[in-house]
């Protein structure tokens, strides 16, 4: 493995009472996509924060390419921030804009011109040098805010929640997009997000942040398929947990477990070999290409369940409210969070 | 807001009224410094510009206008370089009695200008012994000067936040170059604004200043006052309010352009 572009070690910062981030260790590669997950509060942009250098440390310290820059201000670290709400300079033009971090390191003025129209057409916005920040649409705002900081080809790209303020339709397409921008210029990116699926989507690793810790660090697939907590199956899709004595009657044993929606089959969709339960669907709701059906079951908890609509009218579907149904699961797919762990609700 | 047909006509009278009640007085001063009358008589029984030539010619108009000149300048930049210096250190760092120190600096402007007066003269006299001057006149005027260049520069950093500059420092400004490219270009239509109003303080100040000037110093507001009622030299003095009058619209159109910029500052928040 090559040096860790970012490594935080037992990092916990306090603002007065308020304990922001709390024994934070985390590894991150180099040239990795890697996101930073959590529900509102839990502390993703004091850690961004702290390791752009805009907020020091209570304890514990940040090393970036092996260097320890603890007590470095931002100027001194190579890394470059995208702010959520871009931080463009009003008073300057979108190639001035792009051009500044460049002209402060006295970078030539043709070679600055230069790297600065790049970046801009990378973002395609080559035409829009001359406009001010004022004069440009949310989307492209965001995208000089990624050209003002890629230009100065830093080791390490922090994103905070970037696409925050962008319509659904818009923040799909820049996922998209930065993603490949990612993989073209290989530089590391820290992304910070509050929405799972763009988490899934986009990166290389995830870590899921709640009150201030890690309480998992793992790829898309795994944190999915095997979230290692509670907190981390209700956070990153839906969950289905079965616990304490629904568990003892469901799946046969005590302990803790998640089944995802989509794992579970309904009615005449039940194979042989499942695991099964009885249980009484109580309500459809209609999602165009996929119906969610949510099922008391006779041992306690309601499950969701996934059906993809492929045969059978709306009608027919719905008509399933209220009905007694059978649902069942590939044994394999019940994911076990550890035996003795307490849930506890959480709101995002 | 919706009005009945009545109380817009109503609205229209008494702003009518409030203006007329404003501005006739000082279209008299200006039709005054073309009456041949000494004594203002009414109606003017001829017209002429002959004050206007007297009053170019007067000395004593003259140097008072250059004397405020100068301590307006000198008090408006001493205030410009203090008061936003005060802004900064206030905005940036919490420290313990930072809202008692905001009040003190803002303090000095609601005192009556006797009780600011007397004391300037008196700390300058006794505690520092320096004769009454030019220097104690322009430390003084810049003590209510500071005021306004402060609550301009602090209301403006309150609504920018330290975001664009935390994107600068990010960019790899250090903190001189940040505040050159960034924090002075961000304030500068707040502090323009601030020095307009500081240096029409400054400009019409009679009281501190009579404390604090000394013999030799008089600037305009007191050779005004003390020439109004010698029969010799009030139509000088009508033509040169005349022509402050003429004068001072110009800070409040600049003032006014001004204002246009802070949108487009506000627009990009
Ligand atoms: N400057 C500050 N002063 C006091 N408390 C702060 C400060 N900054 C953050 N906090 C607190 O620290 C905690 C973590 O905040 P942080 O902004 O890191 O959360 P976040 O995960 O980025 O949330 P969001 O998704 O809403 O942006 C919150 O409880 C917040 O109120
Ligand atoms: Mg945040």
């Amino acid at each position: 493995m090559s040096t860790a572009a970012v490594e935080l070690v037992g990092l916990s910062k306090s603002f007065g009472d308020v304990t922001a981030v709390d024994g934070v260790d985390l590894t991150i590669r180099d040239g990795e996509f890697f996101s930073m997950l959590g529900p509102s509060g839990s502390g993703k942009t004091t850690v961004l924060r702290m390791i752009a250098g805009f907020e020091q440390p209570t304890s514990g310290s940040v090393h970036l390419a092996g260097q320890d820059v603890t007590g470095r201000p931002p100027f001194a670290r190579d890394v470059n921030t995208v702010f959520q709400d871009y931080a463009l300079f009003p008073h300057m033009d979108v190639l001035a804009n792009v051009e500044y971090g460049l002209r402060v390191k006295k970078v030539p003025r043709p070679e600055r011109r230069e790297r600065a129209m790049a970046a801009l057409d990378s973002v395609q916005l080559g035409d829009l040098a001359a406009r001010r920040p004022t004069q440009l649409s949310g989307g492209q705002r965001q995208r000089v805010a990624l050209a003002r900081a890629l230009v100065n080809r830093p080791r390490v790209l922090l994103l905070d929640e970037p696409l925050g303020a962008l319509d659904l339709k818009l923040r799909r397409a820049m996922q998209l997009e930065l993603k490949q921008i990612q993989r073209e210029v290989g530089i590391t990116f820290v992304f910070v997000t509050h929405d799972q699926e763009e988490a899934l989507t986009m990166s290389d690793r995830i870590a899921v942040f709640r009150d201030g810790r890690i309480e998992q660090v793992a790829t898309p697939a795994d944190l999915y398929e095997s979230p290692t907590s509670p907190f981390v199956a209700g956070f990153v899709g839906t969950s289905n947990l079965l616990d304490g004595g629904a568990a003892q009657t469901v799946v046969g044993r005590p302990g803790m477990f998640s089944i995802r929606p989509e794992k579970i089959h309904l009615g005449d969709d039940v194979r042989d070999g499942d695991a099964t339960a009885p249980g009484v669907v109580q309500d459809v709701v209609y999602l165009g290409s996929v119906n969610h059906y949510l099922v008391e079951l006779d041992a306690g908890p309601t499950l969701t369940v996934l059906r993809q609509n492929l045969r059978g009218t709306t009608d027919e579907a719905m008509a399933l409210r209220g009905q007694r149904v059978t649902v069942g699961w590939a044994p394999e797919h019940v994911i076990e969070l550890g035996p003795h762990q307490q849930l506890e609700k959480e709101e995002s | 807001m919706t009005f009945s047909p009545a109380t817009r006509v109503l609205l229209r009278a008494f702003t009518g009224l409030v203006l007329l009640f404003v501005y006739a007085p000082l279209a008299l001063v200006v039709l005054n410094s073309f009456n041949t009358s000494r004594t203002f008589e009414w109606p003017p029984p001829g017209f002429t510009t002959r004050w206007w030539s007297a009053a170019v010619e007067s000395d004593g108009a003259r140097n008072a206008i250059v004397v405020s000149l100068e301590v307006a300048v000198m008090a408006t930049v001493i205030a410009l370089v203090l008061g936003t210096m005060a802004a900064l250190a206030l905005q940036r760092f919490r420290f313990f009695g930072r809202d008692t120190v905001s009040l003190l600096i803002i303090l000095p402007i609601a005192l009556p200008g006797v009780v600011t007066g007397i004391a300037l003269a008196n700390a300058f006299l006794t505690m520092f012994g320096i004769q009454l001057g030019m220097l104690t006149l322009v430390v003084s005027h810049a003590t209510f000067c500071i005021v306004t260049v402060f609550n301009n520069a602090i209301a403006r950093l309150r609504r920018l936040g330290g975001n664009l500059e935390e994107a600068s420092m990010d960019l790899g400004a250090g903190t001189f170059r940040t505040f050159w490219s960034i924090t002075l270009p961000m304030m500068r239509s707040a502090l323009l604004a601030g020095a307009l109003l500081s240096f029409a303080l400054s400009f019409d100040e009679i009281i501190v200043t009579t404390f604090t000037a000394g013999q030799g110093i008089q600037t305009l507001p007191i050779w005004i006052y003390q020439n109004l009622f010698r029969p010799n030299q009030a139509p000088v003095v009508n033509v040169v309010a005349a022509a402050l009058i003429v004068l001072s619209v110009i800070p409040i159109w600049v003032s006014q352009k001004l204002a246009g910029t802070d949108e487009s500052v506000a627009a990009a928040r």
